[in-house]
C-alpha cells in the first residue's frame, strides 16, 4: 500500500481560507445562506468552514447535518446496509441558499442522494456544493462542485483518505492511497 | 456499517443483544424521519412485501403497513377470512402462491406457534413474525423495550413486571427474552392459573400479588386477558379478576414512586386497567404505538438491506 500526501496541515489551512473567501464573494450578505454538512465525514469539514466564515463576516450562519443513507441508490446492492447517521437541521430550508459540504467528491452518487434527502425538508432557493477534494474523471453522474479545495486525478482503484484533527487525528492530513500492491 | 445476524425475524430468542441495539439505533433515525414534514424515504422502493394475517389484528397490521409505506415498499395485504384458506389450502401452498407473484418479504401472523419457523425452512423470502399463537411477537417486544429505553434512558438494571394473562401471551415471552438480553430484571405476575407452569425456568421472578409486583418494579407492562384463547375458565369472573388484578390510578398513586405503565393494546378498560390509570401520566401506551412504526421500519430496512 502506497501513501502520497496531497495536502498537509498548513496547505489545508490556506485552502480552507481561500474557500471561505470564495463563499463570501458569492454570498456577500449571507442573509439566506445556510451550511449543510454531509454525514458522516462532511460534517467535520462543515464545522471548520462554518467557524472560519463566522469569524470572517462576524455574523451567525445556520449550520446543519444532512444524512442521505435512506436515499442512496445502492441499497440492496451492497453486502451490508450503510448505517444511518443523525440528521440535524435546526432551521427551515425553504427559500434558503444552501452550501452543501462534503470531504471528497467521487462518483457523485452521494451528492445525488443528498439532494433528494434535502428536498424532503423543503425547496431551497439555491444549492451549491463545496468539496475539499474533487476526484476528477471518476464521475458517474453529471454533478460538478462550485467550490473545490483541490482537484486530484485518481484511478477508481485508488482511495482518498482525509484525516482531520476534529476526527481525532494528530494532524490534518489528506492522503492518496494506492490499493494496488 | 452493520448487519443483523439473522435473515428472518422469527423471535427474540434467535437474535443477539447486538442485533437489538442495532435495531434501536436504526429506529432512532427512522423516528426522526417520522417527525419530518415528508415522512417517507425511498429505501425499499424496489421491494414488495406481503402482509399475511391468519389472525385478526388492527394495530400490528396497520403499524406494519405504515412502516412499509414510509419506506416506499409495495404492499399487498392478505387476510385469511377472505381467502382460499377457507377452501382448504395449506399454509405452504398459500405462501408459495404469493411468492410466485415475486414478493420479497413476508410479514406473517398465524395462530399456530412455530408457523413462521416452518415457513423459514421452506421459502427464500425474508420473514417477519408478527405473532405466532402464544409463542412470540418479536416486534412488539422490541418496541416495548425501545419505549422503556426512551423513557428511562437505559434498560440494563431496570425492573420490569409483566402483569396479567402470561399463559396466553406471546408478548410476555418475547418481552422476557428481549428484556433479559438487554440486562433488565423481569418479574411476571398474575393469577396462578394464568402463569405457565415452567415460566420460572426462563429466569424470571414469579409473583401472584399485583401490589407487591408494582412495589418492586420500575416499569409495569400490563397484558390483556385473552378471552378468545381461553377454552376453560381460569378465573371465576372478569369482575373478580378486575377486583384482584385490575390496576387503578389509586393503586399507582399510593406507590409513592414514579412508575412507567405500558400496555400492548387492545386495552380492556375496567378489567386489567381502569380508565383513569390508562389515561394517567404514568402511561406511555400511545408512545408505544408511535415507536412501533419506527421499530418496524428499522427491522424491515435491516432485513431487506443485506443483498441476496
Amino acid at each position: 500500500m502506497q501513501k502520497k500526501l496531497i495536502l498537509d496541515s498548513d496547505l489545508l489551512d490556506i485552502t480552507l481560507s481561500r474557500l471561505c473567501q470564495q463563499i463570501i464573494e458569492n454570498h456577500q450578505s449571507f442573509e439566506e445562506s445556510v451550511i449543510l454538512g454531509l454525514q458522516p465525514r462532511g460534517i467535520f469539514l462543515a464545522e471548520i468552514i462554518h467557524k472560519k466564515l463566522e469569524k470572517l463576516i462576524r455574523k451567525e450562519i445556520p449550520l446543519g447535518y444532512l444524512d442521505a443513507t435512506f436515499h442512496r441508490d445502492d441499497f440492496r446492492r451492497r453486502e451490508i446496509p450503510v448505517k444511518a447517521s443523525e440528521v440535524r437541521i435546526p432551521f427551515i430550508i425553504e427559500g434558503k441558499k444552501v452550501i452543501l459540504v462534503d470531504d471528497v467528491l467521487f462518483t457523485g452518487r452521494t451528492v445525488r442522494a443528498a439532494l433528494d434527502a434535502m428536498i424532503a425538508f423543503g425547496r431551497p432557493a439555491k444549492v451549491e456544493l463545496l468539496v475539499l477534494i474533487d476526484r476528477k474523471h471518476n464521475r458517474d453522474l453529471p454533478i460538478a462542485p462550485d467550490y473545490v479545495g483541490r482537484t486530484v486525478n485518481t484511478l477508481s482503484t485508488q482511495k482518498v483518505l482525509v484525516e482531520l484533527e476534529a476526527q481525532g487525528h494528530e494532524q490534518n492530513k489528506i492522503w492518496l492511497i494506492n490499493n494496488k500492491d | 456499517m452493520s448487519k443483523l445476524s439473522q435473515k428472518h425475524l422469527l423471535g427474540i430468542k434467535d437474535i443477539t443483544p447486538q442485533d437489538i441495539q442495532l435495531i434501536f439505533e436504526t429506529a432512532d433515525t427512522f423516528k426522526d424521519v417520522l417527525n419530518r414534514p415528508i415522512k417517507k424515504v425511498p429505501s425499499l422502493r424496489d421491494i414488495t412485501i406481503a402482509n399475511i394475517f391468519f389472525e385478526n389484528s388492527t394495530r400490528t397490521r396497520l403499524s406494519f403497513e405504515l412502516a412499509e409505506k414510509r419506506l416506499s415498499a409495495d404492499v399487498v395485504n392478505f387476510s385469511a377470512s377472505t381467502s382460499s384458506v377457507k377452501k382448504g389450502e395449506t399454509l405452504l401452498d398459500t405462501v408459495n402462491n404469493i411468492l410466485a407473484m415475486k414478493v420479497d418479504m413476508v410479514v406473517m401472523r398465524h395462530a399456530s406457534p412455530g408457523a413462521p419457523h416452518y415457513l423459514a425452512r421452506h421459502i427464500k423470502a425474508n420473514i417477519v413474525n408478527a405473532g405466532d399463537g402464544t409463542h412470540e411477537h418479536p416486534t412488539q417486544a422490541l418496541l416495548d423495550a425501545y419505549s422503556i429505553r426512551e423513557k428511562l434512558g437505559d434498560i440494563a438494571g431496570k425492573k420490569v413486571a409483566i402483569i396479567g394473562d402470561i399463559l396466553h401471551s406471546r408478548v410476555a415471552l418475547s418481552n422476557i427474552f428481549a428484556l433479559q438480553k438487554l440486562g433488565a430484571k423481569v418479574m411476571v405476575c398474575g393469577p396462578p392459573t394464568l402463569l405457565p407452569k415452567f415460566i420460572a425456568q426462563t429466569g424470571v421472578l414469579v409473583e401472584t400479588d399485583v401490589r407487591k409486583a408494582l412495589e418492586w418494579c420500575d416499569v409495569a407492562n400490563v397484558l390483556r386477558i385473552q378471552l378468545e384463547r381461553q377454552q376453560i375458565k381460569y378465573f371465576p369472573s372478569l369482575r373478580e379478576y378486575a377486583l384482584y388484578y385490575g390496576i387503578t390510578k389509586k393503586i399507582l398513586d399510593d406507590l409513592k414512586k414514579p412508575i412507567v405503565l405500558m400496555h400492548p393494546g387492545p386495552i380492556n378498560r375496567g378489567v386489567e386497567l381502569s380508565s383513569d390509570a390508562a389515561d394517567s401520566q404514568h402511561a406511555i401506551i400511545l408512545d408505544q404505538v408511535e415507536n412501533g412504526v419506527a421499530i418496524r421500519m428499522a427491522v424491515l430496512y435491516l432485513l431487506a438491506g443485506s443483498a441476496n
